[in-house]
């Protein structure tokens, strides 16, 4: 089994950390992982995305047109990903940013208000933590226990009185994507 | 040692580290920049030598001062950085002091932009600066081969006393993936006959690439060729992937080689008895291989993220033995998979 | 074979080669090289020198110091000492290099060594003309001076204006010793050793980067005979490139002989 995940947001919007921590988890449970941002001069505030890939063999281009499952953050990402996504494959949409919702048939389009839940939860900047969440409850990509492993692991000083709220962050993006 | 997942740039890093790596001189440029980051970190609190340069023109002569002077050094940089340290690598190649030089390569020419590319391979391989020389060039697809490549580059570089080039994309610099770094090595500092150091007690040495007769540059000139010779001989790297009985061979290298990996494998599952070559070593190129395989195999698909660069190594190797085709993309696009596979396709016809 | 009571007062310097140099007759390039060549005798250094020069008509200096020496690309001398002088740091590491070379291709690699306060030595010969390729102007070619590349003279509306890099370099806080001195006459010489000494002794002392710009003749391409070179150097030159004394950082002053 081959996940191939994109995700993508504004600058700031936490993708880049989002995608690493699927890949710690991915790492973590023993799979072939690879995280690979797209890199550009903005520091701030310009679009961010990332592919991860986490696999059971050896893993080939890191880099996919295609994704398997993708966490769009804002308005552009969804434009840009939701065509491209693969038969089968899961769509996690910012739905508090993004108003558009998918017309396909052939794929599992969840929209999610992930900025309210995050903000429900006292730390509005986790959206991007509630939908691994649930891309997590929904793919089985990773066990939720292991991206609190992974948490405990790499989340900075600075942050350090936030982990608690990532870890509720993760299991409110499960509970409301089951 | 566990397998960590590590940035390509910082694994690099972390491996010239541990490789005894003395010195290093650098200068910013996207998409190698970590790589100078992490070693500002490490070096001052390990006791070593980090400069950042003026320019990378500066950088490059710094390394040569420090090599000439025996220790481990090495620089990095991106692809119109590298274009700047030209001058500098030819006169190391001609002096023959070992240095290690880590390209990540971006898109040109020009300013071209920050987006991985292969576009450098003629300027790497076939010289780069003015005067017969060929550097080392290795190309690693992943961050553990970016890892183990840079370790070893070192004493490649002391072995031959020559120049040893990490070539990899702006996606390995990036990219991060598991890998197990080799252990940290103390390095074994003797006088090699050599190195300037000053001339206590002996004869004094000169460290120099100017010679005014003809007939002793002709006589450097041949040296240098002999030890080329050696190097073309000893350190050919490739890796073969599904070629065992393969009526259709891809080659490519880096990330293209990683894009057409999966691309031969859904060739595969389709029924084409497809393989990949990776040249590992751009130089020296694997001509001897690369020809016997165009009389194994029925016809060759080039994929490389430029203009087609290796292409002409690889109509070299395969004169006109068979149909070669070509697939690149450049300016910084990055080719999927599912660009490859039409390509196979229509190889196989 | 000396006879009784006799004392040796003149010869040649151990840290010179005992060679014929290519230099031009009348030029001052082997007046310098054997004041440095005393200098590094007398502070008994020479076992610990490492030399570089680059292109220019420096460029084969190291057939001349009997010492460890390097050649480096043209301009780049600096880089190159500083990349010797980081991973040998109890060396004496000098660099030797004449206008063209120092104040044009290589000016940003001069400025930064001395921002870095590069604990480097630099000679620094000015004679205001590219020597080894014939003679064309330099970045310290004096207004009106006829050369190749100026033939009607250097006019600085179109050519641009001489650099005067002891001043230049005297702004930087890293730079510890920048001082200008001439070989036009035995006084001057005499001045000249006292700052090479100097110079060295700065570096010895850890004191940060040191810089002798020495005013030096070009009888060749300037067209005139040894005398006449010597003249103009008096009264061109060193009126334009007024000498002295541009930075003398307080720690290094205890350093310095009057």
């Amino acid at each position: 089994m081959q996940h191939e995940i994109i995700i993508s947001g504004f600058g700031g919007q936490g993708a880049l950390f989002a995608g690493q921590l699927l890949a710690y988890a991915g790492l973590a449970e023993g799979r072939h992982v690879t995280w690979i941002p797209s890199y550009g001069p903005e520091m701030r505030g310009g679009t961010a995305n990332c592919t991860v890939i986490i696999s059971d063999e050896e893993i080939g281009s890191p880099l996919v047109r295609r994704p398997t499952a993708a966490i769009v953050l804002n308005p552009p990402s969804f434009d840009r990903y939701e065509p491209l996504m693969q038969k089968g494959g899961v769509l996690l949409s910012n739905a508090s940013l993004i108003a558009a919702t998918s017309k396909r048939s052939d794929i599992r389009a969840l929209p999610i208000k992930a900025n309210e839940i995050a903000a429900e939860l006292g730390a509005a900047q986790m959206a991007n933590v509630v939908l691994v969440g649930s891309l997590v409850a929904i793919t089985d990509v990773v066990r939720l226990e292991t991206l609190d492993a992974v948490l405990e692991e790499h989340v900075s000083a600075r942050h350090r009185d936030k982990l608690e709220l990532n870890k509720q962050a993760l299991r409110r993006g499960a509970a409301i994507a089951q | 040692m566990t397998r960590e997942l590590w940035k390509g740039n910082e694994a690099i890093a972390e491996s010239a580290l541990r490789a005894g790596l003395e010195a290093y001189f650098g200068y910013p440029i996207t998409p190698q920049t970590e790589l100078l980051e992490y070693l500002a970190r490490k070096m001052p609190e390990m006791k070593r030598v980090f400069i950042q340069a003026e320019s990378e023109v500066a950088a490059i002569n710094m390394v040569y001062g420090a090599a000439a002077g025996g220790a481990r050094v090495m620089s990095s940089s991106s692809s119109p950085g590298v274009s700047l340290m030209q001058e500098g690598l030819s006169y190391i190649a001609a002096s023959e002091v070992p240095v290690v030089l880590v390209d990540i390569m971006r898109g040109g020419p020009g300013l071209g932009n920050i987006a991985p590319t292969q576009a450098d391979y003629f300027q790497l391989t076939k010289g780069g600066g003015h005067g017969d020389y060929h550097p080392i060039v290795l190309a690693p697809a992943t961050v553990q081969e970016a890892a183990d490549l840079t370790y070893e580059a070192f004493d490649l570089a002391e072995k031959y006393r020559c120049i040893v080039i990490v070539a990899a994309d702006g996606n390995i610099g990036q990219m991060m993936e598991p890998a197990e770094l080799p252990a940290p090595r103390q390095i074994d500092k003797r006088d090699r006959g050599w190195e300037l150091t000053g001339a206590v007690g002996r004869e004094r040495r000169i460290i120099t690439s100017l010679y005014m007769q003809p007939e002793d540059l002709e006589q450097v000139n041949v040296r240098l060729q002999g030890k080329q010779k050696q190097i073309e001989q000893n350190e050919v790297r490739y890796q073969e992937y599904l070629l065992d009985d393969a009526e259709y061979a891809v080659i490519a290298f880096g990330t293209a080689a990683r894009v057409a990996l999966t691309a031969v494998k859904w060739a595969r599952a389709k029924g084409i008895r497809v393989g990949l070559f990776r040249p590992i070593s751009l130089f020296p190129f694997p001509y001897a291989r690369v020809a016997e395989l165009s009389k194994k195999v029925r016809a060759l698909l080039v994929v490389e993220m430029n203009a087609g660069q290796m292409l002409e190594d690889v109509r070299l190797a395969a004169r006109d033995a068979l149909p070669i085709s070509f697939f690149g993309k450049m300016g910084g696009t990055v080719p999927f998979p599912d660009d490859v596979l039409p390509e196979i396709e229509k190889m196989v016809g | 074979m000396l006879a009784k009571n006799m004392q040796v007062v003149y010869k040649m310097p151990d840290a010179l080669t005992d060679v014929v140099t290519h230099y031009c007759p009348g030029c001052t390039h082997g007046v310098i090289h054997r004041l440095i060549g005393e200098v590094i005798d007398e502070l008994g250094i020479r076992e610990k020198t490492i030399g570089v020069a680059p292109v220019g008509c420096s460029v084969f200096a190291y057939n001349y110091f009997d010492t460890d020496f390097a050649e480096a690309a043209h301009g780049r001398a600096p880089a190159m000492a500083t990349g010797l002088k980081r991973v040998h740091p109890d060396r004496v590491v000098f660099t030797y290099h004449g206008d063209g070379d120092l104040a044009a291709i290589g000016t940003a690699e001069i400025i930064h060594a001395a921002a870095r306060g590069e604990n480097i030595t630099v000679f620094f010969v000015n004679n205001a003309v590219y020597g080894m390729t014939g003679g064309q102007m330099a970045p310290t070619t004096l207004p009106g001076m006829t050369t190749t590349s100026s033939p009607r003279g250097r006019d600085v509306e179109l050519q641009g204006f001489p650099l005067h890099m002891a001043e230049m370099l005297a702004q930087m806080p890293g730079a510890s010793y920048i001082v200008r001195r001439s070989v036009h006459d035995p006084g001057h010489i005499n001045q000249t050793r006292k700052a090479i000494k100097a110079a060295l002794k700065v570096q010895l002392n850890q004191a940060g980067f040191s810089l002798v710009e020495i005013l030096s003749n070009c009888p060749t391409n300037w067209g005139m005979s040894a005398m006449e070179s010597m003249n103009f150097l008096k009264e061109q030159m060193v009126p334009f490139y007024p000498l002295g004394d541009y930075r003398i950082a307080d720690a290094v002053k205890s350093l310095i002989v009057k």
